[in-house]
């Protein structure tokens, strides 16, 4: 039993990773919130579910195409209005204010379009059990947090070994100093969105599998935005514990103490560590954020 | 058909008393909030028990749920208005959503998702409407006065507000007070109009819609702010079409976009609605007209 919940944690805590880095990447690079976010995970998961519906099921060929079009959803997001206002040096509110207008028109869009139920996505792989050490524990699970940590280990190689890797933890140290070092920031914080916004569509897909789809999904982020002060705002390693954290508190407590009870906590647990410790587990303001 | 439009205009009211404390956090000071309908619904639902459990007299009532709305914002202020950075955002998203779950977990109390009944009604129309045009008088003073003042120098640079010594952190935490009391107050009033409250009176959602009014009437902007919120509140009301609701948050997120993108100082930008400012404005518009094709005249109205 607690061996099953321990990996349904970390499967929930890895999908708040996915998102959580996207969204710690955009804050180390350009200090603000980006609730846009959501956008790209609504459109992963309605294009896994329609995808799995209509083409093919096959969850990682879903996953792939959930990828791309949160990809291509977070750049044109980027170019149409974090770019404009960036150009124009706009105060970081407007940043935010635009950020929650995409977010509402995402959400609403989808109900207006399409409609405002639940979709169940129609993959055999979601009740399928699997034992392990006398446990039974869902293959979803399993695969989600093998497909989530290939791909964080992948930004983090990325990150960590390549040119454009190097220039995103110079620009996350600082974004002027990097600019006048000929690195060509616009370029920059586009490849960074594309990042952000793959990971986003991705995790959109296994919340779609692992719950439904369903319009206000979006709300989802406010987990990755706990997940990432949880864990030191601007600090991917910290994302990653902080999701992992709350991913399985979470299951804890919606499997021994009661299921309503997991939202309200991972709330109070956001507003106890900003009263006792605002600078999470592994933040460090001042230190390289990347 | 008349009191169905007095209830409009009631109702109208009393969410423009919340958007009006939401001007003066997001627009005059600028700071972001994404759960001020969490402390609506604190003192919708603070008025509400007092006047249910404690058997006060309505207005103590609502002096209950204004002071539970300001202990609440006090809280999330102290600990994140002085951090640098989004903290204070996604403390007020915490606090937003954390009231609505705690409402609707605690039903013995709170009476859960199914809702509180039975509060006397209280406020009609002139009392909600008495009590707006003197809240905006109020704000009016305040804003041109030293604290209020002190605001807009936050908003500005707050460097340079700081080596002109304002205390910064004061002054925002003045701001979220104002701003809670007044949403406070604003759910105060709700509960003694409509008689019932929900949880899911108190959603994201609305708490979007009132910064989202506030952006769109001019951040910096008090007749900015009423404009927008005497057209877009009751927007619902005359737009009576299937999944009108969803379409009206289309359309805020849209022209929130574009304004945001395109105009970001909104409707009234930093300026007021004065009846002499609309002369002056017709005046230069006209005097302009006349010099029409004279290029960099070089002279402003």
């Amino acid at each position: 039993m607690f061996v099953q919940q321990l990996i349904t944690g970390l499967s929930v805590g890895s999908i708040y990773a996915l998102m959580a880095v996207g969204y710690s990447l955009i804050y180390s690079l350009l200090n603000f919130t980006n609730f846009a976010h959501s956008a790209s995970v609504l459109i992963g998961a309605y294009a896994g579910y329609y995808y799995i519906t209509l083409v093919v099921d096959n969850p990682i060929t879903a996953a792939l195409c959930s990828l791309v079009l949160g990809a291509i959803l977070a750049a044109l997001i980027e170019r149409i209005t974090y770019q404009p206002l960036l150009d124009k040096g706009a105060r970081r509110i407007y940043l935010l204010i635009a950020g929650l207008g995409i977010s509402i028109i995402g959400e609403n869009l989808i109900v207006v379009l399409i409609d405002g139920r639940f979709h169940a996505y129609k993959t055999a792989l979601s009740s399928m059990p699997v034992s392990i050490f006398g446990a039974s524990i869902g293959v979803i699970d399993l695969i989600i947090l093998l497909a989530s940590a290939v791909a964080l280990l992948l930004v983090q190689f990325l990150i960590q070994k390549t040119k454009v890797g190097l220039a995103i933890r110079g620009a996350a140290f600082d974004l002027t100093t990097a600019s006048i070092m000929g690195i060509n920031v616009r370029r920059l914080i586009l490849i960074v969105f594309i990042i952000a916004g793959s990971l986003a569509g991705l995790s959109g897909v296994f919340l779609g599998i692992k719950y439904t789809a369903y319009p206000t999904m979006g709300n989802l982020t406010n987990k990755a935005f706990i997940s990432a002060v949880v864990g030191g705002l601007g600090s991917l390693p910290g994302a990653v514990v902080g999701a992992l954290i709350l991913g399985v508190l979470e299951t804890m407590i919606s499997a021994y103490v009661s299921s309503a009870m997991r939202n309200l906590f991972a709330y109070a647990l956001l507003i106890v560590i900003l009263l006792i410790r605002p600078w999470g587990l592994m933040g460090k303001s001042m230190e390289d954020k990347a | 058909m008349l009191s169905y439009w007095t209830g409009v205009a009631t109702l109208t009211g009393i969410y423009l008393i919340a958007t009006l404390g939401v001007s003066i956090l997001v627009g005059f000071t600028g700071l972001f909030s994404l759960g001020h309908a969490g402390f609506m619904a604190i003192g919708a639902y603070g008025t509400a028990l007092a006047v249910k459990m404690l058997h006060l007299p309505f207005y103590a009532a609502i002096l209950v749920g204004i002071l539970a709305s300001m202990l609440a914002g006090a809280l999330i202020g102290k600990a994140t208005l002085r951090l640098k950075g989004d903290y204070f955002v996604i403390a007020t998203l915490a606090i937003g959503e954390c009231t609505k779950l705690l409402i609707e977990n605690i039903p013995s109390i709170t009476g859960g998702a199914r809702g509180l009944a039975d509060i006397p009604r209280k406020t009609n129309f002139f009392v909600v409407w008495t009590i707006l045009v003197i809240v905006v008088v109020l704000l009016h003073r305040f804003l041109n006065a030293k604290h209020g003042r002190g605001c807009v120098a936050v908003r500005e640079e707050e460097l340079a507000a700081k080596s002109i010594g304002i205390d910064t952190t004061r002054t925002k935490m003045l701001s979220l007070l104002i701003s809670c009391a007044l949403c406070g107050m604003a759910g105060g009033l709700l509960a003694g109009y409509m008689g019932y409250l929900y949880p899911i009176m108190f959603t994201m959602a609305k708490s979007n819609e009132l910064t989202m009014t506030v952006i769109l009437g001019g951040a910096g902007s008090l007749t900015g702010t009423i404009l927008a919120g005497l057209v877009l509140i009751p927007l619902p009301e005359y737009l009576r079409i299937e999944s009108a609701e969803e379409w009206r948050m289309v359309l805020y997120g849209v022209l929130v976009v574009i304004v945001v993108v395109f105009k970001p100082s909104g409707l009234m930008g930093n300026k007021e609605f004065t009846v002499s400012g609309l002369l002056r404005r017709l005046k230069k518009w006209f005097s302009k007209e006349k010099r029409n094709g004279e290029k960099g005249a070089g002279e402003r109205g």
